[in-house]
Parts: structure tokens; sequence; C-alpha cells
């Protein structure tokens, strides 16, 4: 069964944003829409690891800072070369006092 | 009856060629596709060669572009370990070394660019690092205590020197400039970039012209400077410059200049190849039409998928902003644009220590943007500034300076 944990306060994130977050040294990251959805996947890029939280988004799309792998970040789907591995969502809730995710 | 579909070549077989080839596949040709690829080993990709590849607590094997199974199910025939030694594009057909020789209808040049050779006396004492096998000769050489010379202070010297040092070598870098990074790096990132390697233990010899390369005892390499002084290495590696890898097409009767000639579609002289990578020259329609050829690893997968789709008739432009990126130690340098079009510079300072700084034009429009951090930290700033360029955009510089502003939101308007 998963667990819900507290990623962030809503307000933590722009909209059309994202946020890096750890939890027992596993990275994350949450993203909000510009409609203020949250979204969740790995922290991590699938092609080099790198650290997904200090790439662009645009619209739905998550840009690897280092290689410009993209994903769509609802859905984790790599948008081409060089993603050949779709990266891991996470489902998300958010309650008055914040950001929720549900890790394994 | 239906006709023959078309054959397809695709010569050279680094990132560029195999994307090149998976492109036509995945692009919805059905007809045969072949690869020829000069080196044994299966397409990989190059920019760890000079980094992480030469650390030795990282494991070292090639990071696949693509593989047998995926080269199987994609229908590629790929000529591994063949040279093309010639063109014909009279008849359409390409020799290879081993004496077979493939038709085509339509075909893709991307034969790269090679590590230029040292220009001196000795010179070919010098190591370089351009593929795979480079990366297996030199790596078990970059031991503790290891004297470890290196030719040049551009981006393949530093991130080898980089790499040594952390394997504990006793590394010293050789540049005739009076500073590192000359080629588009403003001086006072390359500053920051200088005093890591000499908090990192790195000796940089600047404004050090060299005279020769000769072997010592005991297999040592020793640069011997214009002014009599001496260095002992255990081993020389020399990061120099690349060039173009044009032989092939010019013997075919290609138009060359500095690469391949190619239009803005990355059509070469004959309209029925194409050209892409390292190895092409283009007017590049951002920055005053200039003819441009780009080395760097996104440029050869997007040009060689580029390609591919104006080979099959998409007739898109080639309009990609120049960008690369540069690993040394925890550092992470990246730079977009043409810094020489910049008439202005402006900097931002990041609250986190990252600098960027941005080149504008006479006309205000941005053109260039370069930025050193720790860790990607200077990533999402040189996107931005990226995208900026791309649409000519011409960016309020107080905006661009104060660290306080979301650089971001500058798409939006």
């Amino acid at each position: 069964m998963g667990q819900w944990i507290k990623a962030c306060d809503a307000d933590d994130i722009d909209d059309e944003d994202v946020l890096a977050f750890s939890h027992n040294g596993h990275a994350y990251a949450i993203y909000r829409s510009e409609d203020s959805r949250f979204y969740a996947t790995d922290g991590l890029c699938t092609h080099e690891k790198v650290k997904l939280a200090d790439g662009l988004v645009m619209g739905h799309i998550i840009e690897c800072p280092k290689h410009n792998g993209r994903f769509d970040y609802r859905t984790g789907a790599g948008k081409g070369a060089p993603i050949c591995e779709a990266l891991r969502t996470y489902p998300t809730r958010v309650d008055d006092d914040g950001v929720y995710i549900e890790v394994d | 009856m239906s006709e023959p579909l078309d054959q397809l070549v695709v010569v050279g077989a680094g990132e560029c060629g195999a994307r090149a080839a998976l492109a036509l596949r995945a692009h919805g040709w059905r007809g045969p596709i072949a690869l020829v690829g000069d080196e044994e080993v299966y397409p990989y990709e190059r920019p760890p060669l000079s980094k992480s590849m030469l650390v030795e607590s990282l494991p070292i094997e090639p990071k696949a572009v693509v593989d047998a199974v995926q080269f199987a199910a994609a229908d590629i025939s790929f000529a591994r370990g063949e040279v093309a030694s010639a063109i014909d594009t009279a008849a359409r057909t390409v020799s290879l070394n081993s004496g077979r020789s493939l038709a085509y209808d339509r075909m893709i040049i991307a034969t790269g660019a090679r590590a230029r050779s040292l220009p001196i006396p000795g010179g070919e004492l010098a190591m370089s690092i351009r593929s795979w096998a480079d990366v297996a000769l030199l790596r078990p050489q970059l031991r503790v205590g290891a004297r470890v010379g290196v030719i040049g202070a551009g981006f393949i010297g530093l991130e080898v020197a980089a790499a040594a040092t952390s394997n504990g070598c006793d590394v010293t870098v050789v540049e005739s400039a009076s500073r590192i990074l000359t080629r588009g790096v403003p001086a006072a990132m390359a500053t920051t970039i200088a005093e890591r390697h000499e908090k990192a233990g790195v000796t940089l010899l600047l404004s050090h012209a060299i005279d020769r390369l000769e072997l010592g005892d005991d297999a040592t390499v020793h640069i011997a400077f214009a002014d009599g002084r001496m260095l002992v290495c255990d081993l020389v590696v020399a990061g120099v410059g690349a060039v173009p890898n044009t032989e092939l097409a010019e013997q075919a009767g290609l138009r060359v200049h500095n690469g391949i000639e190619v239009n803005d579609r990355l059509q070469t002289s004959d309209p029925a190849v194409w050209a892409a990578g390292d190895c092409c020259s283009f007017s590049h329609p951002l920055f005053d039409n200039r003819r441009v050829r780009l080395e760097s690893w996104r440029n050869a997968l997007e040009q060689g998928e580029l390609a591919a789709r104006n080979l099959l008739g998409a007739d898109e432009r080639q309009s990609a902003v120049p960008w690369f990126w540069s690993d040394q130690y925890d550092l992470c340098l990246q730079v977009t644009g043409m810094s020489d079009l910049a008439t202005s510079s402006i900097v931002r300072n990041r609250p986190d220590g990252g600098q960027i700084e941005f080149g504008i034009a006479a006309d205000g429009r941005i053109v260039f943007a370069a930025g050193v951090g720790v860790g990607t930290s200077i990533a999402m700033d040189i996107r931005v500034a990226e995208v900026l360029i791309s649409r000519r955009a011409q960016p309020d510089v107080a905006f661009l300076a104060d660290p306080s502003t979301r650089l971001k939101t500058l798409l939006k308007s």
C-alpha cells in the first residue's frame, strides 16, 4: 500500500513550474500546471539521472536541464531522443495544509 | 506491381548518424535503411568520454544510443566497423573498405569530426579523446600520481584535467593564450573555472608556447617550451580542437567550406545527399546568415533527426540556437547563442552563487548567454535565454540583470 506524504505547500510552487522534493533518500519532482493542478514524478531524469527540478517547464512538458530530454509530467511519457524510458509518476492530492503525494 | 522502395544510406554512426537512421524509420519509411559506422562498437554518446568515463570510480562502459536489438527491431542494416572510402554520386553508390558497395537513392552524411592533431614536432606523442577506443587507451593511465600534461585549455582539455585530478593525477594544463576557454566563454566565468581547477590542485600554465614534444626515459613524454624549459610527463593529452571529416564529401565532388556545405534544409550541393552534425556547415538565419559549423552533442542529435525528416520530404528549416555544456568538478557551464555578435553584456549574479552573462547585439536583441554554477542550477536561466534568442527578443536589460526577477516570465511577454 502506498503512503501519502506532504511534499510542499500549494503556494510553494508557481503555476507552470516545478519543485524538488525528497523523501527517504528518493528524489521527486512536484509540478503545478498553468491551471493550478499538481502532479508528481521521479526527480531524476531516466536518461542520465539529472535533477529535473532545475529544468524548464513549458505547458505540460518538463525538460531535463542538461540533455534536453522532455517528458509530459502528467503521464511521465518521454518525448523523443535521448529519452527511451518513461518517467514514473505518483498520485497527488491537495489538502488545506498542502500538497501530498502517494509513494511506495 | 509496386515500385521497389528507395534505398536510404546513412554514412557515419555517431550520435548524429544513429539518430538519423532511427528517425528515418520512426517517421514511417518502410524501405531499406543502411547505416555505415567505422567503429567496432554500437553507437554511443560521446559527451561522457571526456567526463565521467575517465573517472576511475565510475563504471566504464559506453552509453549506447542504440543497440543490436533496437537496430533489429527498426530493421536497420548496420555495417559495423566498415569505412566508407568513396561515394559515386553519378552511380549512387558508396564503396566500403571491405570491398562491399552499397547502392543508395538518397543519403545522409554524418561523418562527424576528429581531434585536431598537434601541429608541432612530436605532436603524435600526445593522446586525444574522440572515441571509445581513445578512452580505453587513456583511462588506465590516469592513475594516482601519474604526471599528466594537458595541452589546450578548452573544454576537452579542462574536462580531462578535472577527471584526471579527481583520480589523483598530478595535472598541468598548458595553454598558449593568456586565459582559459577563450572560445565563447566570458572572462569572468573563465576565471571562476580556472580558480576551481587551481583549488583542485591543477597547475595552469597560461601564455606558454610549446616548441615540441619528446620521448624521454621510462616512456615519459617531455613538453619542451619555446623558452627552453621542459615539463616531464607520464602522458600528454591534447585538446586543441576538432577538424570536420569532409574528405569523403570532397572526393564525391560535394561543395565543402569549413564542413560540408548544406542549405537551410541540410541538403548538400547534390540534391540526393544531406549532411548533418559536426561535419556540415550552414548559413544560420538567426545570426546574419553567417556560415557556422557546430560541434555539439545536441546539434548532432537534432540535425540528424532533421536531415532524416527532410530527406523524407518534410522541408523543415534548420534554425536551432547553438547550445552546449561542460562539466568540471561540481560545476556545470552552459553556453548558448553566438558570443561575437554581442556588443554589450549584462551580468546576473544568482543568489546561489551561479553567474550568468547575457550578450546583447547593437539592435538590442539577445544573441548569447553563458552560465556557470554548481550542478544544473544555471540551466533554466540559460534555457530561457536560448528561447529568447530563437525569438529574436529584445528583453529589458535591467530585468535580466536583477536576480530577483523570474526570467521565465519573459517567455510570456
